[in-house]
Order: structure tokens, then sequence, then C-alpha cells
């Protein structure tokens, strides 16, 4: 009896140390790591990747229950690391001599470098861009060019948004605020979400649900369930894929640009794979068939070539010069205001 | 006697290893968590202030006592549902069916709530399926949306929980002696008198312990609510993932997870006392 549950344990302890190869553990987006490049690079170096998917809270959430173990590389937007950084000491400041910055667009990089930097040392580096705004089905919703749209009584029933920060930031635009001048006034950002807080939930008649996936988001807006949505350009890209008429359009008050990042959490295992990850799916090639595939422009400089030219036809499409020069780049979120975001986000789901 | 002993403890170390160690510890540290906070100079301090906000701040409690309430309304149209379906289960049905039935109720367990859910919304959204035949047969011109309202929330919910109260229903029923039925007929005694008198104060046991599975369950459902509820249906379990995720406040986050269970235990407790019951009779 004893011989045999002895002889259990220790085949168990055999079974579990062989199959410990080498191994990547990516915490992510979803379609971050396309499988096809997956494939690739453990067929280059011979070591497995792990991707699991998440979105920028969780993925702090997940970092700060394990003290920054369990992952080896995470992808937070910009505006989300040095604050937490600062908190909750989550990542490893990043070895840059270790990365091919040639494989940069040098602007983006310095200045994911200035955005993330805590006590003098760095953190991240850039891997895709996009923007939050609006998703128009223009056959039904012709005139919807502002975040305005959002809350107007025209599109009662047939508006969608995430509740999230995004949508707090956008109608802060939409009711004559700058949110992000406000970051450092906490203040008169109350005063600011307060108003936002009123009129979302005066809103709330107009607005169809608030949308936690994207791809159940898209799936409304295909069957034309919804007209105007609030969302990522992707999204509404592959949507004017299938249906001319629905496309991204970049709202007057500029649309909200984000960078998401590499950064290696501070317990990371296998550092090395890390920063091979990195320069792999930064080589022009790579970073190519990922915007072709997922829609979203890189940091890698050159990869515009390997991209598909549908993909960079959007981009002309939807954001001419001055459209970008008008975006509204996400600065780094000073710590506890997500606390009062939270309470605002409760109060409006709450109301009746 | 001693060996027996020695393998008992064997044989439950891994129980009580995963019990202590996955269940224990970690409720131990979110209560230590809960009764922490920062002080006005951001540090952190032991303070009650959690617990407080709960209290002080009306769209919390107001959550918690809608949620509860919801709750509440779905164990009772369970009940509802079960009691007939159990008694045909249980008296009615003959031997070989009875079988078959009780896996026709398991089945939909059998996939994960996620797809259940998704499921339902397939066929109730506006574009479903559903609607689709209503339009073909013509009883409705324009689709109407079906979901993300309160009604279709507590269909969902009530969905989910039927086979809990079900299961005890129907072993309940079954020990009860269809001569007292027969007898109550033969002295000319009514359906309802019947049920009344004979049936339900023999299947109470039956009916608590379903009661308390369905409510429990309800009250720390996160999905139904927050995928088939429309835009004003907060329940309370998101606000604590809220607390978790978006505010980063796990302080305020495991003090609600807290009041959760005591509330919860409350109600239970509760709704015991009013029945005239004790715990352990309707475990028994």
């Amino acid at each position: 009896m004893k011989r045999i549950v002895v002889f259990a344990l220790l085949a168990m302890f055999v079974l579990a140390g062989t199959a410990r190869a080498e191994t990547l553990k990516i915490l992510t987006w979803k379609g971050y790591a396309p499988q096809k490049l997956i494939d690739a690079f453990e067929k280059e170096t011979g070591i497995d990747v792990e991707v699991t998917f998440s979105n920028n809270e969780e993925m702090i959430a997940k970092l700060r229950a394990t003290r920054g173990a369990g992952f080896d590389l995470a992808q937070p937007s910009q505006d989300r690391i040095s604050s937490v950084q600062e908190k909750y000491n989550l990542y490893q400041p990043l070895d840059y001599s270790r990365i091919d910055s040639a494989l940069f667009i040098p602007s983006m990089l310095e200045a994911v470098k200035k955005n993330t930097k805590v006590s003098g040392k760095s953190f991240a580096v850039p891997f895709c861009w996009g923007t939050s705004g609006l998703i128009v089905n223009s056959d039904k919703a012709p005139g919807a060019d502002s975040f305005k749209a959002l809350i107007d009584s025209k599109y009662k029933g047939r508006v969608s948004y995430r509740l999230k920060r995004p949508t707090l930031i956008a109608m802060g635009f939409a009711l004559g605020y700058n949110p992000f001048d406000l970051y450092d006034d906490p203040k008169a950002y109350k005063a600011m979400l307060d108003k936002i807080a009123d009129t979302l939930i005066e809103a709330k008649p107009i607005v169809k649900n608030y949308w936690a996936n994207g791809d159940s988001l898209l799936e409304s807006m295909r069957s034309e369930e919804v007209f105007v949505a609030m969302a990522w350009d992707a999204g509404g890209w592959k949507l004017h894929a299938d249906n001319k008429a629905i496309d991204f359009k970049a709202p007057k008050e500029g649309a909200l640009g984000w960078i998401d990042t590499f950064t290696i959490p501070s317990k990371a295992e296998n550092v090395d794979a890390a920063y091979k990850w990195i320069n792999f799916i930064m080589k022009p090639e790579n970073a190519g068939y990922f915007s072709s595939q997922e829609k979203y422009a890189t940091a890698s400089k050159g990869a515009l070539k390997y991209t598909d030219k549908e993909v960079a036809a959007n981009f002309d499409r939807s954001f001419p010069q001055e459209t970008i020069d008008n975006i509204n780049w996400y600065p780094p979120v000073p710590a506890n205001l997500e606390r009062m975001e939270g309470m605002v986000l409760d109060k409006i789901k709450a109301a009746q | 006697m001693q060996r027996s002993r020695l393998v008992f403890w064997i044989f439950c170390a891994p129980v009580l290893c995963w019990l202590f160690l996955l269940i224990v510890l970690p409720h131990l540290d979110l209560l230590r968590m809960s009764f922490r906070g920062e002080n006005d100079y951001g540090d952190m301090v032991w303070t009650f202030r959690n617990y407080k906000t709960f209290f002080t701040e009306p769209i919390y409690w107001l959550t918690f006592v809608r949620t509860a309430l919801y709750a509440v309304i779905t164990t009772f149209i369970t009940f509802l549902l079960a009691m007939p379906v159990s008694f045909y289960i249980a008296k009615l049905a003959r031997a070989r069916i009875q079988g078959a039935l009780v896996i026709l109720l398991l089945l939909p367990f059998w996939v994960s709530e996620l797809v259940r859910i998704y499921g339902w919304m397939i066929l109730l959204r506006e574009s479903g399926v559903l609607n689709f035949f209503m339009l073909k047969l013509g009883i409705v011109d324009t689709p109407i949306e079906m979901l993300y309202n309160d009604a279709t929330m507590i269909m969902g919910l009530v969905y989910t929980s039927m086979l809990f109260m079900v299961v005890p229903l129907v072993s309940v029923m079954e020990s009860l002696d269809d001569s007292l039925i027969e007898a109550a007929h033969d002295l000319g005694a009514g359906q309802f008198t019947i049920w009344r008198t004979i049936i339900l104060p023999h299947c109470k046991p039956g009916i608590t312990s379903g009661s308390i599975v369905v409510f429990m369950l309800t009250l720390g459902n996160y999905l139904t609510p927050n995928l088939m509820g429309g835009k004003n249906s907060l329940w309370f379990t998101e606000q604590i993932y809220n607390q978790f995720i978006a505010s980063f406040n796990w302080n305020q986050g495991s003090a609600f997870g807290f009041l959760l269970l005591l509330l919860s235990s409350f109600i239970i407790w509760l709704g015991l006392r009013l029945t005239r019951q004790k715990l352990d009779e309707v475990a028994s």
C-alpha cells in the first residue's frame, strides 16, 4: 500500500521534471501573438511560448497578485505603467542594450521611454498603437462625427460603449474639458467626473448596452443592431472589410491614442527569452504580418512594406494628416485616479 | 484500529492540505486586507473604513439590497417551477422514463455556464433566432430586443439554478408514502389541501436545502447578470470585481467579499428562523 503511494509520488516528480522545457510566458491582449509567429519563434529558438489573454486592468491585477511573478513578458499600455510601478513594483527596468533599437521608430521609442520613467529608469518599449474613436454605420447614422453622438437621442437604443475609463475620458472631451490637463488637479478632475456621471446617467435610455467583449460588439454592429459605438479603430476596419457603410471615424474632439508596450515583470523567470521575443516580433516582416492580421500599426520601422495594401488604405482613409495631429495621446495616469473613476463607473451602472 | 486511523489520515491529508492552503489561508489574508487601508498620507494603517464605506455610500448597500432581493425572487420562482417537475419525476413518471428525465435535466450542465448564456443570447437578441421566427410568422412587425433587461436576467438565473432545486426535491418526494395521498383523497381532501397539508410539509427539508443552494448560487453569480442583464443591472459580485480590477482597491474589495458572506449567511439564518427550522435538520 505504502509502496504504491511512494511510487506514485516519485512518478509524479519525474513527469513534472521532464515536462519543463524552456518556455516563455506572455501576458498580452487577444491577437497580439499570432499563432504563425509563435510557431516561427519556436522553430527559430526552440522556446515554447505560452500566451495568456488579458486587458490592462487584469494584467495589473494578475501581476499584483503574484508580486510580478508567473509571466516573462507583459504588454500593458504605456500610460498605465509608471504609477503602478511606483506603487507595486511589478516590472524590472529594461536593459535597452539587449534590444535592437534599429528596429523601432525612434520617436515612439523615445516617447515610451520618457513616459515609463520611474526614478531614472525606463520600463517599456513600444509594440503597437491605435486609437479609440467611433465606429459608425453611415447608412443609418450619417451625421455622427463627435463623441456627443453617443449621448444623442437621435440614435436611441442604437448606441454602445464600454463602461470603462476611456469612455469617461471621451465624454470629458465631448463636454469641453481636457481631462489630461486635469490629471494633476484631483479636485477639478473629480468635478469633471461628476459632470460626466450626470451626463451618462441621463443618457442611459439611449445606450443599448455597455459592451464588454470586442467580438460581441462587432457582431451587433454587423447585424445592424448598433449604429454608433465607441471602440478601437481596428474593429471598425475589420467591419469595413465586410460592409462598406461601416467604418472607423475619428471624432472631431480627437481620437484617443494609446501605445501598447513590452514590459518584463519583476520576477520573470526567462528574461532572455523575453528579449528574444521582443527582437523577433519587431522585425519588419513579423510586425508587418501582425499588422495585416490585426490591423494595428506597430512601432516597427519599415513594417509598412510587409503590410497588406488594404490595411494601409484603412489608415489613409481614416487618418488624414490633420486627424493624426488631432489625436489626444494618453499621458501617464497618476495614482489614485482609478479609484475615483471606479466609483463613478459603479454609480453610472447602478443608476436607474 | 491504529492502522486504519493512519490510513484515514493519509487519505484525508490531500483534502485537508487543499482546504487549508487554497481556501482557509487566502481567506485569512483577505480578512486581514479588508481591515487595512490608506490614510490621508498614503500609508497603510488598520482601519474599519472599508466596512463603513459600504453602509455610508448608498450605491453599495443599495446594490446589495437589489442583488439579495433578486436572488430571493429567483429562488422563489425556481421553487414554483421545480415543485411540479419534481413531483412528476418522483411520483408520476414510470421508472424507466424517470432516469431519462433526470438525464434531460442534467444535460445542459455538461457544457459550461458561459456557453449556456451565449446560447440564450443567440436565441433572444434582436437579430436572434426567436425574433427571426416571430417576424416570419408575422407575430411582430419589428424585431424586439429581449436581452438586457431584468426579466431576462431572472429567467437566465432560474434556468441556471433549476437543477439544484429539482434534485433535493425529487429525493425527498421519493420517500413520501403514496398511501398518505390516497388516504387524504379518500377522505375527501381537495388538490390544494393535499399539497398544503401533506406534500409541502413532507418536502420541507428538501425545499429548504434546495432554496439555500439556489439562493447562494444566485447571489454569487457573476456571468449571468453581467451578460444578460442590461445597463442597470449592477450585481454585487460585479462590484467586488470592479474594486479589485478597475479601482485597484483590494482592501475595499475584500471587505465587500466578507460583507457578502456575512449578509447572505444572515439572510439564510433569518429564513430558517422564519420557517422554524434548524440547519442540522435540513442537512440530514
